[in-house]
């Protein structure tokens, strides 16, 4: 089934246009072998020979696109099961459910949650309209409507469905309410619309079936909800289908991305925000919930954000001064390395020591202490111009202290940065706090 | 046509440790399927949830928990009332103040507690340190002698002291022991080695091999889970195929999400509301990625953790 690379090349014009964005031919043809790149990206293919191989390359999991502007997404496009084998791509997207009950009170406060958090906004992106078989479904998508939100239409009544497109179809929104009974139509009302058509069903063998039939209908703009009746269902469903679609010999009926509506398992928010934590491992390409306030943003947000991390890209945090404890000029100032992890276990400890100080953050290029140092990226010459450029100017203490583990660097650092006095920490975070209170006491602070 | 995908059963197993006497005794591992995919073939058992208590009592922990032990007069008491956490497993006893860069409390401090303690509760019973290697090995040197007979664990032997703590607590008292590494499968591997060269049997160890909090470098745990479960059950590496303990909700009260006073941060919400979720969250991942068992602290997380475990199975 899998073709290789030298197959695909082959049959490209070998002119090495670079129009598909790769270098060359033999490139571009390695790529789509590993289903990083579509065939269609070329556009000097024979149609015979890019209907011999577009359904062999494509990549198993589809990319689906929903939302416009900011909140456009993409969802799904996994090559992996796993995190370390390569990098997950699509991460997790949280929706809110909301229904014409609740939806004045819920939209009231969604943007409560907003913030930065290593130079990645949260804030909850997509909003859950819920159909509770009202007369006036679209009265309340247009509440959600035009706030920045991707919508996800929970409805599976094509008429109401029909009348809440008519309102928001241009915002792209998620159709979810495709089943065995209503598929046909549904397809028509998606197609109509060109929005993305969420498949339900009460297990997997009808959400197979219905999603093959969907795929016999022509539409492949699909996401999978993979909610039933138990949360063990559910999960069994959501990683079977993940399962399958990535499997050596890949299913493409189960190439979607899929819809966990957690909401719907249960009504403890608690509970939620554990099976939220679940799916977010565990193949939810969204994940919808009753409520995202703070209490669940926490988490979930910093989950998500290491989970879909890129392996090979540190994380890193903005480069500057960040004043802890109610620190000002006259504090002392502590440095370390950009990588977030040292970032976060050091400002951890500075803050639990009670101590004011400046924590003052120089481009390491998001590298632990030991590797920045040794790539040369943390060392006498970066400390001492970042203090010189952006730090002298700024506080008025003239103390730094320097990680235990480049205690080297102390005669270099004082040397090109005349008048300050460099200090050396303990080797291990954890020894900070009784190491910065000692100093406090004695004064030398 | 039916869905039809292939089942991940492996032909390999999780060792089973059991710590514990009697009807409370329970068992961790034995499992031939990636971490809660009951549905491949059953989990013989379940994922286990134990319950963290401290030496430092419960002054400085959120409302919620210090709430639920009020009254408590004595370690019996509190040993008591924490086994009676819906959902609790066993209890995990540890010794912070025992550390010589803090209190420095001393090894009879820590007996007496374990003693009062194993005399209110048949609870199983898991004894971890204060991190501190050479006083960690004392503590459990101790413990390990008064608790004979009574199956526990001794959680961790480390690097520095596990020729020490592993000889006395499993060869010289019939206990099980912990092998505590850093968020590294090499780590850990070689830890499980040279234990088992000290003439422990690998079916008395159980791993610790760290944790972290979401949202604090939570990737590397995650890989690290995946890689050693994916080793144990797809490589047969009989090595690491220990059921795995982390203590999590020691790493989620920790961080400021958990702790920031809502005073400090309004917009944030009460702090047992924030911190209950965080150790949840965290504890859910881990057991995803193939923790046979969590500690945690708040009564809230330990309903909901066990409760969402049962329903997986």
């Amino acid at each position: 089934m899998a073709l290789k690379g030298l197959d695909i090349f082959k049959l490209t014009p070998k002119t090495n246009c670079k129009e598909c964005g790769s270098p060359t031919c033999m490139a571009f043809s390695m790529k789509v072998a590993q289903g990083a790149v579509d065939i269609s990206k070329c556009p000097h293919m024979s149609s015979d020979a890019m209907a011999a191989l577009s359904e062999a390359t494509a990549p198993p999991m589809k990319t689906i696109k929903v939302g416009t502007g900011d909140a456009e997404y993409s969802l799904g496009g996994e090559t992996v099961l796993y995190r370390h084998e390569k990098t997950f791509v699509s991460k997790t997207r949280y929706a809110v459910r909301v229904n014409a009950a609740d939806v004045d009170a819920k939209m009231a406060v969604i943007d409560n949650v907003d913030y930065d958090r290593i130079s990645e906004r949260m804030h909850v992106e997509m909003v859950y309209v819920d159909y509770t078989g009202e007369a006036d479904y679209a009265e309340t998508v247009k509440k959600v409507a035009g706030k920045g939100k991707t919508i996800i239409l929970g409805c599976t009544d094509v008429a109401a469905a029909k009348a809440a497109l008519d309102v928001c179809a241009a915002e792209k929104p998620i159709l979810n309410g495709a089943t065995a009974a209503n598929y046909a139509e549904m397809v028509e009302v998606a197609k109509a619309a060109g929005v993305v058509l969420g498949v339900c069903a009460a297990n997997i063998d009808e959400l197979y079936d219905t999603t093959k039939a969907i795929e016999g209908l022509g539409y492949k703009e699909l996401v999978l909800d993979c909610t039933e009746g138990t949360i063990k269902d559910t999960f069994a469903t959501a990683v079977k289908v993940r399962r399958a679609a990535l499997a050596k010999n890949p299913d493409r009926t189960c190439g979607y991305p899929s819809i966990v509506n957690v909401a719907a398992l249960t009504a403890d928010t608690t509970e939620q925000c554990g099976l939220a934590s679940l799916f977010t491992m565990k193949y939810g390409s969204i994940v919808v919930m009753d409520q995202m306030t703070y209490a669940e943003a926490l988490p979930l947000f910093g989950l998500r954000q290491n989970v879909f991390t890129d392996p090979q890209k540190p994380m890193k945090v903005e480069t500057g001064i960040y004043p802890i404890n109610g620190a000002d000029e006259n504090s002392v100032c502590v440095t370390t390395v950009d990588f977030a992890l040292t970032y976060f276990l050091v400002s951890g400890e500075l803050e639990r020591s009670g101590v004011p100080v400046n924590l003052v953050i120089s481009d390491a290029g998001g590298l632990s202490v030991l590797t920045s140092w040794a790539a040369g990226k943390f060392s006498g010459n970066t400390i001492s111009k970042f203090f010189q450029e952006n730090v002298e100017d700024k506080v008025k203490s003239r103390k730094v202290i320097i990680p235990g583990k480049v205690a080297v660097l102390k005669g270099d650092i004082e040397a090109k940065l005349p008048g300050w006095e460099v200090i050396i920490a303990p080797n291990e975070a954890a020894q900070l706090v009784k190491f910065l209170k000692d100093m406090q006491e004695n004064g030398e602070i | 046509m039916p869905f039809n995908g292939k089942s991940g059963k492996f032909n390999a197993a999780i060792r089973t440790v059991e710590i514990g006497t009697g009807d409370k005794a329970v068992k961790l591992g034995g499992e031939c399927v990636a971490p809660l995919y009951s549905f491949d073939a059953p989990i013989e058992n379940a994922p286990k949830v134990g319950v963290l208590i401290t030496d430092h009592g419960f002054e400085n922990e959120s409302e919620g928990i210090k709430a639920y032990y009020e009254g408590c007069s004595n370690w019996g008491e509190i040993a008591q009332r924490a086994a009676a956490m819906e959902g609790a497993d066993f209890l995990v006893l540890k010794f912070d103040k025992a550390d010589p860069n803090g209190e420095n409390a001393p090894v009879e401090d820590c007996l007496a507690i374990i003693n009062e303690v194993a005399a209110a509760t048949d609870m199983p019973l898991v004894i971890a340190g204060c991190k501190n290697a050479e006083k960690d090995a004392e503590i459990f040197n101790k413990a390990a002698e008064a608790l004979q007979g009574k199956n526990v664990l001794i959680f961790s032997a480390k690097e520095e002291n596990y020729k020490g703590v592993a000889a006395s607590a499993v060869l010289a008292y019939g206990q099980k022991v912990g092998a505590e590494s850093s968020v590294d499968i090499n780590l850990a591997k070689q830890l499980n080695v040279v234990i088992s060269q000290v003439g422990v049997d690998m079916g008395n160890i159980v791993m610790n091999v760290g944790t972290a909090t979401a949202g604090y470098g939570f990737e590397y745990v995650v890989s690290t889970l995946d890689r050693v479960k994916a080793a144990a059950l797809g490589q047969d590496d009989a090595q690491l195929q220990m059921p795995i303990m982390t203590n999590v909700g020691d790493e989620t009260w920790a961080v400021k999400e958990s702790t920031a006073s809502e005073a400090d941060i309004p917009a944030w919400g009460p702090v047992d509301a924030r911190g209950v979720n965080m150790e949840v969250a965290t504890a859910m991942a881990v057991l995803a990625s193939g923790s046979n068992a969590v500690i945690l602290k708040h009564p809230t997380s330990v309903a909901t953790v066990s409760k969402l475990i049962k329903e997986l199975m």
